[in-house]
């Protein structure tokens, strides 16, 4: 599971909506290596903030409500979601260049939310979660049970950014300093189409375990 | 939707400038006959195809009266922009508005870019409904939205001002002014992506210019004389600048193509002092925004019976710069002088102080200039509407600028045309000797270059 939590970490990382672009871009912009730095940090905190936001609230649930009904409306989210995406695949507006540290942070965390990534997560946080774990565990340990959640959604989002971060942070620098913007022309495939189709695949494996 | 981005969809004007060559040219055509309908033509610029330099298709428009004027894509290189990517939408449609009727046609290009066709009109009537609107000019592929200026409202008076489109819909959203402080006239608008500014620019109401010219109001000066500038995110009014009221009417804005700069060239057709036109810069300082002037082209005398009526007192020819053009280099700018036809390329390497380094001649109210194909017929009409190439070695332009002024300045008669150059990589221009195009009692305004061209793309990236 952590190995799949990780590689879906570097997944978003390598799209270029969920914030390398814009790093890149800003960087251009002010013809300064610093400036893609301190463009990736506001993102990232913006990117896991939206995924700790959908871990929590489903690690709550999963806690609150009973194991089965959680996993099939999160899967029924998931499909749900990445249908529409497929369909109606919208990008925002009224955004510009000029932005400042709150600002990436709300980019950072909208296009995460807007794009479903922590949803995506969900098949692989909810059979962690300790109420899943040991649905046999008697009532007075409840307690126990949610300080447990509350470890384990950290580490999920832990593992999780951690192959964001260095994804996202490796290709703003390649593009960057080596590669140079032609790479946009050759090897931006619809990320975007791909993205939709593993949230509904994400939500189908959610149905059947 | 494609599974790799749009291939004439490039991150910086520096990479577009590799793109290949156009191998067509869309025209926008006007029918001078009162229920006359306007078209789109297909014109083959290919220089290894049989039909080189021929109208090779045309479009008719289901209605008449809609003069066609300016048009552009619905999707360009600013789907690359970091913050609202969607790369993978075609450039695909020409969104192609009436500047008379408020129609704004949908025209595919595809599958077949040389037979176009007609897939949506949005209806005057739907237009002022959703934005207040009437006389859509300028289009442009915004990195979100389309953008759109119109000069007035419904009933023909002002504001003008600029409404957006979605571009997967092209259905109309609004209006896009959240603030628009003093603004008034409207013409054109282009921006600068790295700054999130707008440019607009002013012409006059549709009631001030349908009926043709209006000495009076010009020589009292009322045409638009100011430049504003807007907050491109937040849809504010900022600054307006005021170039002084004896310039008379600021139409086309060419901002640098790199995002990292902020300035830009702007015409101004005539100066109420010495008939003369001119070339403005505007430029960032400390904050605010700066105009100035960095070209003036003379009147030139003539004989009185050369003249129209309007210009008889004065005995000269005033240039009336109508378009400009910049290469996407920022290198070059194309200048055209519609009444003394004459077409002039400066070198803008430094904005501050362009370097004349190329001109031709061909038609011009006095001078009836030929064209080296047919170097005996004297040609009406005189350099309007410029494009270039985006790999800046071609240049192309067409000779009408709007049917009542046409019949005002040249009122013996414009018959349409138009022509190519081929530009000198280190400055200079020459006729394309076997490049000239007519168009059967139509006349040509707009070109719009296939895959793009130095007018169509913004860009997010140096």
């Amino acid at each position: 599971m952590w190995v799949v939590l990780f590689l879906l970490g570097c997944y978003h990382g390598i799209n270029p909506a969920m914030g390398w672009l814009f790093a890149v871009a800003l960087g251009l912009q002010e013809r300064s290596t610093r400036a893609v730095a301190a463009a990736i940090v506001p993102i990232a905190i913006g990117h896991i903030a939206s995924v700790a936001v959908v871990v929590s609230v489903a690690l709550t649930a999963a806690g609150t409500f009973p194991q089965p009904a959680v996993r099939v409306i999160a899967a029924l989210l998931l499909v749900g979601f990445g249908v529409y995406r497929l369909v109606r695949a919208r990008h925002p507006r009224w955004l510009g260049m000029r932005v400042g540290f709150g600002g990436l942070v709300l980019w950072g965390f909208l296009m995460a939310s807007a794009h479903g990534a922590g949803l995506m997560l969900l098949p692989f946080v909810l059979p962690a979660s300790p109420m899943a774990m040991d649905a046999s565990m008697p009532m007075p340990l409840a307690a126990h049970g949610v300080s447990a959640g509350v470890e384990m959604g950290v580490l999920i989002v832990c593992v999780h950014s951690l192959g964001y971060l260095l994804v996202t942070t490796v290709v703003a620098f390649l593009v960057y300093r080596r590669f140079g913007l032609k790479l946009l022309r050759t090897a931006w495939f619809n990320i975007d189409l791909v993205w939709a189709v593993v949230l509904i695949a994400a939500g189908l494996i959610a149905l059947a375990t | 939707m494609l599974m790799m981005p749009d291939p004439t969809f490039y991150p910086s004007a520096k990479l577009a400038m590799q793109a290949p060559p156009e191998r067509l040219a869309y025209v926008a055509l006007l029918n001078p006959k009162a229920d006359g309908r306007d078209a789109l033509a297909v014109v083959d610029v290919d220089t290894a195809s049989g039909t080189y330099g021929s109208v090779t298709g045309r479009l008719d428009m289901p209605n008449a009266g809609d003069e066609l004027h300016h048009f552009g894509w619905n999707a360009c290189s600013a789907a690359l922009c970091p913050y609202a990517p969607h790369p993978h939408i075609e450039r695909r449609y020409l969104i192609v508005p009436g500047l008379r009727s408020s129609r704004i046609h949908i025209i595919d290009t595809k599958p077949d870019p040389a037979q176009p066709r007609i897939v949506r009109v949005i209806e005057p009537q739907d237009l002022v409904n959703r934005t207040g609107y009437t006389r859509p000019h300028t289009t442009h592929c915004g990195p979100d939205d389309i953008y759109m200026s119109a000069l007035g409202s419904a009933n023909g008076d002002g504001p003008g001002g600029i409404f957006v489109m979605d571009h997967y819909t092209f259905d109309v959203l609004g209006r896009w002014e959240v603030d628009r402080g003093p603004q008034f006239f409207a013409y054109d608008f282009w921006w600068h992506l790295g700054y999130d500014v707008m440019v607009s620019s002013e012409w006059g109401t549709p009631n001030m210019i349908e009926a043709g010219l209006d000495p009076n109001l010009l020589l009292q000066g009322k045409y638009g004389h100011q430049l504003h500038f807007w907050d491109l995110r937040r849809r504010k009014h900022l600054q307006s600048v005021d170039l002084g009221a004896e310039q008379q009417m600021v139409l086309e804005l060419r901002p640098s193509h790199d995002p990292t700069k902020a300035y830009g060239f702007v015409g101004v057709v005539i100066s109420l002092k010495d008939l003369s036109s001119s070339v403005w810069v505007w430029h960032r300082e400390g904050g605010t925004w700066k105009v100035r002037k960095v070209i003036e082209i003379p009147a030139e005398p003539a004989e009185p019976e050369q003249l129209p009526e309007m210009l008889k007192s004065f005995s000269a020819v005033p240039p009336l710069v109508t378009d400009i053009d910049l290469s996407l280099d920022d290198r070059f700018l194309y200048v055209s002088a519609w009444g003394t036809g004459e077409m002039r390329q400066y070198d803008v390497s430094d904005p501050f102080s362009p370097r004349l380094v190329g001109s031709v001649r061909i038609g011009g109210i006095a001078k009836s200039t030929p064209h080296p194909k047919q170097p005996s017929t004297p040609r009406t009409g005189g350099p309007q509407m410029v494009e270039v190439s985006r790999d800046g070695h071609r240049v192309y332009f067409t000779n009408s600028l709007y049917r009542a002024w046409d019949d005002q300045f040249y009122h013996r008669g414009l018959s349409s045309w138009m022509v190519k150059l081929d530009v000198d990589p280190n400055g200079g221009i020459a006729f394309d000797p076997t490049f000239f195009v007519e168009f059967d009692g139509h006349r040509a305004h707009q070109v719009r270059l296939q895959g793009g061209d130095a007018s169509s793309d913004s860009y997010c990236y140096p």
